[in-house]
């Protein structure tokens, strides 16, 4: 009892003035606000300059002409040209990431949308192990989780760091080498979950064997990032390259920490697979994404993030409650209480770290609202960032003993998790590839149209995913809690909703199928030829099979 | 913010924090717990059979800790008093489950000891529990025109048994039902000791 009060306390204690510490060490002038700091993204003059790649001549134009008609300073070409020299540097990995992400898309789409239907259809592809539901589940997770939104998060990485350091990518080559290291792991991984070789833990399956060479990888790519951050040639950190320097180093000590073979035991090892599985998303995933839309939100605009500060509030806040909340996965399990309610606390202490990101993204478009209509990137830049309000919001009210005793063990906890994955991630993903690739391939996208398409199959198949499932899982919850019900009337009455699930999963698949057929429309050089105009500077003599 | 040291060491003090807390401290509380007098380590056959549950991912569905009367109706289900950690002592890797798509089966040995109903069940959940979504496991089963010796058969509900077929249960369905039918955690124990 003892114990438990002061371990709790004390890890409390230790947050808050851990907290406290590094704003006071980082930052002494904490009140005074930074317009220079926020505005290291642009170039001189760029302020007011919208910047949309995905966008073709003419509607870059009227989107300019939305948001600030009478922004005409010249921009500063020593500046740009670095920019450009950042950009090919990193081209060729970011693509090679970008071109694993959609390939992983596809399959873990696929392996999603065949397990949501074997929910509902028992006796559907049986025949085959590797097809039964407990594995299809588990190559779809790891497929996303490692397969997709990993390589997608490093080719953002990538392409940010020498950018936002204004020098070019170093160590590509070793990056390259990791990436291959990484998806030859990932395949072998799902290959061995395929064939019932799993180390049997969520988010854990692939074995440790293989892990190795993920893990190795990632060092490589990490190896390349921190060479390049060294080298910059700029004096100020943006706040994005925090953000993602930090959970390039937090994924890595996670990722190792959890694969130790040998060591966890029990329910220690479920503690720690907790302590894994939520911050694979909050201290990777969302870093990540968050730094993302704290670089490319304020850049399509042109705008700079309106409070520099409450961006610093945000990162370590962030880093320091959300490490702390896996234990909520647990809530009314064999662990020690004290755990779960640590967990909690911080949990609900997430809430600040979210609404700090939150009250800047919409001082920084404040007004600029309409450009959503003219730029598909930031649709989906706004989308994710809306949806990591919702999702962390309803995640700290989830984490709470009384609503948990409801949700826990249901299907509302799988649509919170695709809330989390998917609607904020992904959809942050999806706009930052439809702005780089332009830039990493030098040319346009071939159809503007697609773009709208995957965006709004995207958005209303998860929209239909979420309802359902969140009303499904809560009403599952309910009858699970009520004595008088059998379990299997729990079970029966989710039927209907998993499969509008299943009608959301197909709507999101066919979006992928858009949004990947773009990329290789892209890829062999499809599609009109506009080269130039989508391109913000024209330095280059477009050389490109002409 | 200017020094990439101290992002460095401010992100990694805030993860030490975490994994302070939800991986060392538990690994100090439960490092030394001793089985309950009552529980037995798995045999060979068991393990192979939890192997086979852990392979099928039997986990994404069916949890394995009985909640607290006071938060949950698991007690008066069947499922059995709540867990303790010296319950786990030999799970390796853990099974505690995040979904009850299917019952928890912390008890199931005890609830159902039936092998040929668990046989039955895992070639074909339906022909027991019309309603249930659970999938069917055929291919741990083979079709035969008539059993050999030494195979186990297995005894079907009529319109679920294959025409002119024997179903004869493979080594791996056997070793998970003898998995199932340990699942019994139904000793008493007593509340966790207070670590001082």
């Amino acid at each position: 009892m003892d114990s438990a009060i002061l371990s709790l306390l004390g890890a409390f204690l230790l947050s808050i003035i851990g907290l406290f510490g590094f704003i006071w060490s980082l930052r002494k002038g904490l009140l005074v606000e930074n317009p220079a700091a926020a505005s290291v993204i642009f170039a001189r003059g760029e302020v007011g300059k919208i910047d949309d790649p995905a966008l073709a001549g003419d509607e870059q134009h009227k989107m300019q002409a939305a948001a600030h008609p009478d922004a005409v300073s010249a921009v500063d070409a020593a500046e740009i040209a670095d920019r450009v020299d950042a950009d090919r540097s990193s081209a060729f990995p970011v693509f090679m990431f970008i071109a694993f992400a959609c390939f992983w898309l596809l399959i873990g789409s696929l392996a999603g949308l065949i397990s949501s239907i074997k929910l509902h259809e028992p006796d559907w592809l049986v025949q085959q192990a590797w097809l039964g539901f407990g594995r299809i589940r588990t190559i779809h997770l790891n497929a996303v989780i490692y397969g997709w939104s990993s390589n997608a998060a490093l080719a953002v990485i990538l392409w940010v760091l020498p950018r936002l350091l204004r020098t070019r990518l170093h160590g590509a080559i070793w990056a390259m080498l990791g990436g291959t290291f990484i998806n030859a792991g990932i395949t072998a991984g799902i290959g061995a979950i395929a064939a019932g070789w799993t180390d049997g833990m969520e988010f854990l399956e692939i074995p440790w064997q293989i892990d190795i060479f993920i893990f190795a990888g990632f060092a490589l790519v990490i190896l390349s990032a921190l060479y390049t951050l060294v080298n910059r040639r700029v004096e100020h950190l943006y706040v994005s390259v925090w953000y993602m320097v930090a959970a390039l180093l937090w994924f890595a000590v996670l990722f190792g920490v959890a694969n130790l073979p040998g060591v966890h035991t029990g329910v220690q090892q479920a503690t720690t697979n907790w302590w894994y599985g939520h911050n694979a998303l909050g201290l990777w995933f969302t870093p990540v994404s968050v730094g993302a839309i704290y670089y490319f939100l304020p850049k399509i605009i042109g705008r700079p993030v309106v409070s520099y500060n409450l961006s610093l509030l945000g990162f370590w806040t962030l880093a320091f409650f959300y490490g702390q909340v896996g234990g909520h996965h647990l809530i009314g399990g064999p662990v020690p209480g004290w755990l779960t309610t640590l967990s909690i606390v911080q949990s609900v202490m997430m809430i600040i770290p979210v609404i700090a990101f939150t009250i800047n993204m919409k001082g920084t478009l404040k007004g600029q609202m309409h450009l959503a209509r003219y730029s598909p990137t930031l649709r989906f830049m706004m989308f994710g960032g809306l949806m990591y309000l919702a999702s962390s919001v309803q995640g700290s009210f989830e984490a709470l003993r009384s609503v948990n005793a409801v949700t826990h063990f249901t299907h509302f906890t799988v649509a919170h998790a695709h809330l989390g994955m998917y609607a904020f991630v992904s959809m942050v993903m999806f706009g930052a590839i439809y702005f780089m690739l332009p830039r990493v391939l030098d040319w346009e996208w071939p159809y503007p149209r697609l773009i709208t398409l995957h965006f709004w199959l995207a958005a209303l198949g998860m929209a239909i995913y979420f309802v359902g499932l969140s009303i499904g899982g809560w009403l599952q919850g309910m009858a699970m809690l009520d004595a008088a019900r059998s379990f299997n009337e729990s079970m029966t009455l989710t039927v209907p909703w998993l499969k509008s699930r299943s009608v959301g999963g197909v709507l999101m698949t066919l979006g992928h199928l858009v949004f990947v057929g773009h990329f290789f429309a892209m890829a062999l050089r499809f599609g009109p030829h506009r080269t130039g105009a989508a391109l913000f500077w024209q330095t280059k003599e477009l050389a490109h099979g002409k | 913010m200017e020094n990439e040291l101290k992002l460095a060491s401010g992100a990694m003090v805030a993860l030490a924090v975490a994994t302070a807390a939800l991986v060392v401290l538990p690994y100090i509380q439960v490092r030394d717990l001793k089985a309950p007098a009552a529980l037995k380590p798995y045999t060979e056959q068991q393990l192979n059979g939890r192997a086979v549950y852990v392979a099928n991912g039997c986990v994404y569905c069916h949890s394995q800790q009985p909640r607290d009367r006071n938060l949950a109706p698991d007690f008066s289900r069947g499922w059995g008093r709540p867990s303790v950690p010296a319950d786990y002592v030999y799970d390796k890797p853990h099974l505690l489950g995040t979904m009850r798509t299917g019952p928890d089966l912390f008890n199931i040995g005890a609830r159902q000891p039936s092998k040929d109903w668990h046989l039955g069940h895992l070639y074909q959940p339906r022909a027991y529990v019309p309603e249930s979504i659970m999938p069917a496991y055929p291919f741990l089963f083979r079709l035969k025109d008539a059993a050999e010796t030494g195979d186990q058969t297995v005894a079907l509900p009529p319109n679920y048994a294959p025409v002119g077929k024997v179903v004869v249960a493979s080594q791996d369905a056997l070793d998970l039902v003898k998995y199932l039918q340990a699942l019994d955690h139904t000793y008493p124990v007593l509340p966790a000791p207070d670590t001082p």
